[in-house]
């Protein structure tokens, strides 16, 4: 599954490691059950973490760890199921989560802009061709109507502004 | 009305362009059928029966007569010259090609309307009372927060993907003529101390599971509005069911955590993000509300001399004035609705010229201003009562004068097995029987007050469930039978219909309904007493004899 990660193709460098399986060196993804289960063991270790988080679970469970983790990966396991937006934006804009937030499953492009103004900055496409129209599908829009944690300035902004300007 | 500003004019160019690429990647085959449905649902197309089929939004029901012969060129270039007003204020196209619909959509955008979100999980057109602004009864003019709730709500970038669609309602006025408790949520706009705010309802809807929504908050001081909204709508994102598409609205959470714990939830929810971005200050809706163009009406005389006369000389004028014109908050003005529902045609359809002929009465003698009413008419709601008796005499050339708002050939009806591909049997034949039957202008005045609901299916678009008789088609051994209900109300004090007995046959339903309605007539008070108010006194065993007695 090719990665998009803030805006260009990137090599994946984590190795997701299933439970009971020892931890390589180097960047690992284990499951919100191992590390909610192994949490000290798991972060004792030197390198960089990352967790698989399922859409049914409350992010709020991450809190403990989120300055020790380098990934979250949040499903989409339908085009359609769209809890995971929610759950970026929660980890964002509520728990101030810094590092990467990668949007894994039925990623296509036609989702990746609401995606990125949910907080997603990393997105294993499900095809090949949408890596090349990433660039476009980001850009569809240049005016927003909610405020999100993307700090795009949206229409309410944009409004003050021109009023301030008197244009 | 709102007039779009050039954000909101970039926006919907943006989202025309957008929907083109996607057509053109279906039609390459880049995209294939599955991956093409959740996008053009998004944008208002469905696949029906014979064609696809276009939905176009109407922002909370209310349309320039410029937008309005946009809408009847569409239907004359692209349809078949004809299109269908929904129940929820929006029009529909039934013989769109998809080749052509990205180009329908862009002279759409000209006049800034698109089908976006009138279908798919996402938060659908809100709607309102079609006579917000002009009801003598209204607190204020809820098409203010409406039109908040619509920049809100356009391509959410949380809630575009929830777990069924979402449906808000919107009322300011005493009397609910947006049905707001069979909403998913229901807003009620009333004052406190001096102060704006609104009764926040949940969980209501109809379809194959009936349910009044339930209040969980009864005061939300405006500013709130659309932090509280989010909250409810995160709430329902992240908990609603989704295992099951049936269990999938908002309704079955609320029923199934039960409303107080939903509304702790909510709460808590809202405590974190309440005085965030989304907060609503007088500026913020400043801006939005200077977007309105509000006509300036003069004040003049009520009952003025053109209107006596005409009242007192003409008899058909008078019934359709008794029963069609309803008073204004400005004195010397009235609001007309515009009956979509003549004699033997489906209910809800204007074709064409009649789009542009209501839009250029509309100009002349309603501030150019129209609105669709969920009841599937039309309303001008600023005329001024001189005008009147001319007015009239317009409408009825062009079939839309016919007296019967409210009354029993009022008919709410889905388009049903002749257009669905969900359907199990067909409504619009009933609704034209039935029109047939009650065509008799007098007696279906003196019949009063009765609003009849056809559903084709469980999924009650008719919204079968608050019709005074409520007819639901169900197939048995592929023939369609029709179930009926008596004493659903759709209104504030909204209640759903109860099934008097087994499902009758299509030959037998006209007949079965006349001698519900014979039955209320042997049996009421005075004529005061409407036909619902005789079921509530009742009950319906009375009903059910008649219905059920050997003809």
């Amino acid at each position: 599954m090719p990665l998009v990660k803030t805006g260009a193709p990137a090599a994946d460098l984590f190795v997701a490691v299933a439970d009971g399986e020892p931890l390589p060196d180097g960047p690992v993804i284990v499951s919100a059950a191992r590390l909610l289960a192994d949490g000290p063991a798991v972060i004792a270790r030197n390198g960089e973490i990352g967790v698989a988080w399922p859409n049914d679970k409350d992010v709020a469970e991450l809190q403990p760890f989120l300055s020790r983790l380098s990934l979250i990966s949040l499903a989409f396991p339908k085009f359609r199921d769209g809890r995971a937006y929610s759950q970026a934006r929660l980890l964002r804009e509520r728990y101030g989560y810094k590092g990467e937030l990668r949007a894994v499953g039925n990623v296509l492009r036609d989702q990746v802009l609401m995606m990125v103004r949910a907080g997603f900055d990393a997105f294993a496409l499900e095809k090949a061709a949408d890596v090349e129209a990433f660039g476009k599908a980001v850009a569809t829009y240049s005016v927003f109507y909610q405020p999100t944690g993307d700090q795009r300035p949206t229409v309410r902004d944009a409004r003050t502004a021109s009023a301030a300007t008197g244009g | 009305m709102y007039v779009y500003d050039e954000f909101d004019r970039t926006f919907l160019e943006e989202r025309v362009a957008e929907f083109r690429d996607q057509v053109a990647r279906r039609l390459s085959g880049e995209l294939n059928e599955e991956e093409f449905k959740p996008l053009r649902l998004m944008n208002g197309v469905y696949l029906q029966l014979h064609a696809y089929m276009l939905r176009v939004c109407i922002p909370y029901g209310t349309l320039s007569s410029q937008q309005l012969r946009a809408l009847g060129a569409v239907a004359r270039k692209y349809d078949r010259g004809y299109g269908h007003f929904t129940t929820r204020q929006n029009i529909q196209f039934n013989w769109i090609k998809l080749n052509e619909l990205p180009d329908a959509m862009a002279d759409l955008a000209k006049v800034g309307i698109h089908g976006l979100q009138t279908s798919g999980n996402c938060i659908r057109n809100t709607t309102t009372d079609p006579w917000a602004g002009a009801a003598a009864d209204e607190v204020e003019d809820p098409r203010l927060y409406a039109e908040v709730i619509r920049q809100w709500s356009t391509l959410h970038p949380e809630f575009t993907y929830l777990p069924r669609k979402f449906k808000i309602a919107i009322t300011a006025a005493r009397h609910d003529r947006a049905a707001i408790r069979v909403h998913d949520i229901g807003l009620r706009l009333h004052k406190r101390d001096g102060e704006t705010g609104f009764e926040v309802m949940v969980g209501g809807g109809l379809g194959r599971s009936p349910f009044i929504g339930k209040t969980i908050k009864d005061f939300l001081p405006k500013e709130h509005l659309l932090s509280y909204l989010e909250a409810v709508l995160r709430t329902y994102n992240l908990g609603g069911r989704r295992d099951n598409i049936y269990k999938a609205r908002i309704k079955i959470q609320v029923h199934e955590m039960g409303a107080e714990a939903f509304a702790q939830k909510v709460e808590a929810e809202w405590a974190e993000i309440r005085d965030g971005a989304l907060k609503l200050d007088e500026a913020a809706l400043d801006a939005i509300r200077d977007r309105f163009q509000i006509p300036d009406l003069e004040t003049l005389d009520d009952q003025p001399a053109e209107l006596a006369r005409a009242l007192a000389t003409d008899a058909a004028f008078a019934r359709w004035h008794a029963n069609s014109v309803a008073p204004h908050k400005t004195k010397g003005h009235a609001i007309v609705t515009l009956s979509l529902k003549p004699v033997g045609a489906p209910p809800g359809d204007a074709t064409a010229d009649q789009m542009d002929a209501i839009a250029d009465l509309a100009d002349r003698y309603a501030y150019g201003e129209i609105r669709v009413a969920h009841e599937q008419n039309l309303t001008f709601p600023y005329v001024r009562q001189k005008d009147l008796p001319a007015l009239w005499a317009k409408l009825k050339e062009i079939g839309v004068a016919t007296p019967n708002v409210g009354l029993i050939t009022d008919i709410i009806s889905c388009p049903g097995l002749d257009y669905c591909a969900l359907a199990n049997t067909r409504s619009i034949p009933i609704a034209q029987k039935l029109t047939e039957r009650f065509a008799d202008e007098a007696r279906i005045a003196d019949i009063g007050r009765l609003h009849v609901n056809i559903s084709g299916c469980i999924n009650a678009c008719g919204h079968h469930h608050v019709g005074h008789i409520g007819i639901l088609g169900v197939e048995k051994k592929d023939e369609e039978f029709f179930q009926i209900t008596l004493g659903g109300k759709g209104n504030s004090k909204a209640r759903i219909g109860e099934l008097i007995g087994p499902a009758v046959a299509e030959s037998e339903i006209v007949d079965v309904v006349e001698s519900l309605v014979d039955t209320y007539l042997n049996l009421r008070t005075s004529p005061a007493e409407t036909f619902v108010a005789a079921v509530e006194r009742l009950g319906i065993e009375p009903f059910k004899e008649r219905a059920y007695a050997p003809r």
